[in-house]
């Protein structure tokens, strides 16, 4: 790609507030005339790096250009960018002509060039009549219109979008969705577009960033994203799923569910524990039994409006969501069977927690900041090690008398038949578990790690 | 009468009992002579009694002067105060506010002991100062809480659009932190009007102010005219007051660009 296609180059772009790292080494770039989504849960940094790319926050690290030229040193007004707010920030004192033209006034435009500009504009986002009005008196949906006008009038570059349909109704939300998809194509303008609505993402982008704790996860077009999610986090994030762990026998042939399937991933190698995700929509019933792959019990059949939600039991215990357009009734014997195509097989991120760690004693090992009993045979006093413990030889309490330490659940994943908890010490490590037992996101636990559980071994080089 | 509206009752003999009731005693006493026969003489004597007019005049005078300077000193006072920037910590609002903990009396007697101790003559200069002091707070207080609440949004919005700092000040900050000066000029402009002892300690009675006259006459029993007194000064500022409104309103809401 020819590289003046890029209107904004951002790399190894870093912030922290605090002790807290929003942002780590980013690196993306936006196409000129694109509609680019950064899409994340709240608190990934997304709008951070928003207002970073406008001007109001400065990065610790990294460059941001902008048509080639580096525009870290510029104030946000000398930037040629507009911004969208999340809450609008029209101008109460202001009427709705006036809020449109403060941009134009500011740069000494004609009075008579102001004038065809902002019915231009006003017409443009349908809200021809209302100049004269004042703006709280406009509905929300009215206010938002009048927030991108005063936005596009300046002809910016780029016109970035803070969350800017967040405060609205869903059918309002739906229209104006449409509506900017509309503008976007008819300006020509590129849009830098934040949201936490996956819905959202997928309908309006271009192309998505998916961004969680500060990094970026996966760059896509919102087929990309939606079909071949990189990780459990973005299959999460995007859609509904069936996430399940399951180890790459060899080439197109994975095992899962403990059944084996065929599929269309190659070059994982063989035997190796893999991350599989299945949309509910690619498990089909059938009445074959040739074409049968599994067979199921249907635990609880919903209507959703256009598709069924069923939750079906396999024959080997684990638990899989299906849409399907046909109900099955509740309790009946089904058979199923999945498409090669239909199976997105991930690498895994990790196999275990795995920890540089310290001994500091005879049986004794630091690592999280916290002291652990452990066997430390072979190892002297001193020692960097690499503490291991498997995902679910972690225990978690619901108190913090007999814990280790203590940490908040921060994003949990169902497995089919167990869940996948990333859980934050208070240092801001992270500890995976596997468990049975249901948490909440945000659950405040005590972390215990009984001694036989962690295994030490010499610390080899590039792992963590 | 309901059960809920029965718990207004106490505020309501509150309200006649001590706004409503001096209210009308002073309309009364305003309109009659000595022996209680209904007269005009007491407002006809202060219209043509020149000493009285440019007692009240100076007093309007004075009153303004004070408002300004309240205003100049006390916008840029709230607006670091209110700016997370340049003041990170509650304790300097505090500190500002602190004066307003103590009797107005005891600050302004202790105020004319100073300028006594430091050989400043008093006089219209240390008048100024006292009212200045006294009042500042009052001017403070509502413009930080407008400033402080004002949502930043509209100041980067300004930015996004092209305004250099100085213009998002101009023409967003200002403003919308009108209300707040209003607010402001209530509090100090109408309290100086009428105030006796400030005059009384830090010029030593050298300048008399419309609020002196009014005390010397209820002091020296000539309750209706001093009635008359008060009533001329509740219009005035009633009328000025309510101008005042207007003009505001209307600078808050155009005129600004």
């Amino acid at each position: 790609m020819a590289k003046d296609e890029r209107i904004i180059n951002i790399e190894h772009l870093s912030k922290s507030f605090g002790d807290k790292k929003v942002l780590d080494d980013i690196n993306l770039y936006v196409r000129r005339g694109e509609f680019l989504t950064l899409l994340g849960p709240s608190g990934c940094g997304k709008t951070t790096l928003l207002r970073m790319i406008a001007g109001f926050l400065q990065p610790d690290e990294g460059v941001i250009t902008l048509d080639g030229r580096d525009i870290a040193g510029l104030p946000p007004h000398m930037r040629p960018l507009n911004t969208v707010f999340q809450r609008y920030a029209l101008f109460p004192h202001l009427d709705v002509y006036d809020n449109i033209a403060f941009g134009l006034k500011l740069k000494k435009t004609p009075e008579e060039e102001i004038d065809k500009r902002v019915r231009r504009v006003l017409k443009l986002v349908a809200m021809s009549d209302y100049e004269d009005r004042d703006v709280e008196t406009l509905s929300g949906g009215q206010q938002q219109r009048i927030a991108i006008a005063r936005a596009i009038v300046n002809q910016p570059k780029v016109l970035l979008l803070d969350e800017p349909l967040a405060a609205l109704d869903l059918k309002m939300r739906k229209d104006m969705q449409i509506e900017l998809k509309e503008m976007h194509k008819k300006l020509g303008i590129t849009f830098i577009y934040v949201t936490h609505d996956q819905e959202e993402a997928l309908t309006l982008s271009d192309t998505i960033v998916v961004i969680n704790e500060g990094k970026i996860q996966q760059i896509g077009s919102p087929i990309d994203i939606y079909n071949e999610p990189v990780n459990a986090f973005v299959a999460d994030f995007i859609g509904e799923s069936n996430i399940l762990k399951g180890r790459m026998m060899h080439d197109r042939r994975v095992a899962f569910i403990k059944h084996e399937f065929d599929c269309v991933d190659e070059g994982f190698g063989e035997d190796v524990p893999v991350d599989v995700v299945v949309r509910p929509e690619d498990i089909y019933f059938t009445t074959d039994p040739a074409k049968c792959q599994f067979t199921a019990k249907v635990n609880s059949c919903t209507f959703k409006g256009v598709h069924y939600e069923m939750w079906v039991d396999t024959d080997t215990g684990y638990e899989l969501m299906i849409q399907d357009y046909d109900p099955y009734p509740v309790g009946s014997e089904v058979m199923l069977y999945i498409d090669p195509d239909d199976i997105q097989v991930m690498k895994k991120e990790r196999t275990a927690n795995n920890y540089p760690a310290k001994v500091t004693g005879e049986g004794k090992v630091e690592f999280l900041d916290t002291e652990f009993e452990c066997k430390t045979e072979g190892f002297a006093e001193g020692d960097e090690v690499t503490a291991t413990i498997r995902f679910e030889k972690v225990d978690l309490l619901d108190h913090e008398e007999g814990a280790d330490l203590t940490g908040n659940v921060v994003f949990i994943l169902y497995m089919g038949n167990h869940y996948h908890l990333t859980v934050k010490t208070e240092t801001g490590e992270n500890i995976w578990v596997d468990t049975n037992d249901i948490w909440d996101k945000g659950d405040f636990v005590g972390i215990k790690i009984l001694p036989q559980d962690i295994k030490l071994s010499k610390p080899a080089a590039g792992n963590e | 009468m309901s059960k809920r509206s029965s718990w207004a009752l106490p505020y309501f003999i509150f309200l006649v009992l001590f706004v409503v009731l001096p209210l009308v005693l002073i309309v009364i006493y305003a309109f009659q002579d000595n022996s209680g026969h209904f007269t005009l003489g007491n407002i006809a004597k202060f219209f043509s009694d020149g000493d009285s007019l440019s007692t009240f005049a100076l007093s309007i005078e004075v009153a303004i002067e004070n408002t300004l300077l309240c205003i100049l000193i006390g916008y840029p006072a709230a607006w670091i105060l209110a700016n997370k920037n340049l003041n990170r910590s509650a304790v300097t609002v505090v500190l500002f506010i602190l004066p307003m903990w103590i009797n107005a009396l005891m600050r302004t007697l202790a105020t004319a002991e100073l300028f006594n101790m430091a050989g400043i003559p008093l006089g219209k200069g240390t008048l100024l100062f006292g009212m200045c002091y006294d009042y500042l707070p009052f001017m403070i207080y509502p413009i930080y809480n407008v400033l402080n609440k004002m949502d930043k949004s509209y100041a980067e919005a300004a930015q996004d659009l092209g305004a250099t700092p100085g213009e998002v000040f101009r023409k967003v900050t200002l403003p919308l932190s009108m209300p707040g000066v209003v607010s402001g000029v209530m509090m100090v402009f109408m309290p100086t009007v009428s105030t006796f002892a400030i005059s009384e300690f830090l010029t030593n009675n050298k300048i008399k102010l419309f609020g002196t006259i009014i005390q010397e006459n209820i002091n020296n029993s000539m309750w209706n005219y001093g009635a008359a007194l008060a009533l001329i000064m509740l219009v005035i500022i009633g009328i000025t007051t309510f101008f005042q409104g207007n003009d505001t309103e209307e600078a808050t809401n155009g005129g600004i660009i």
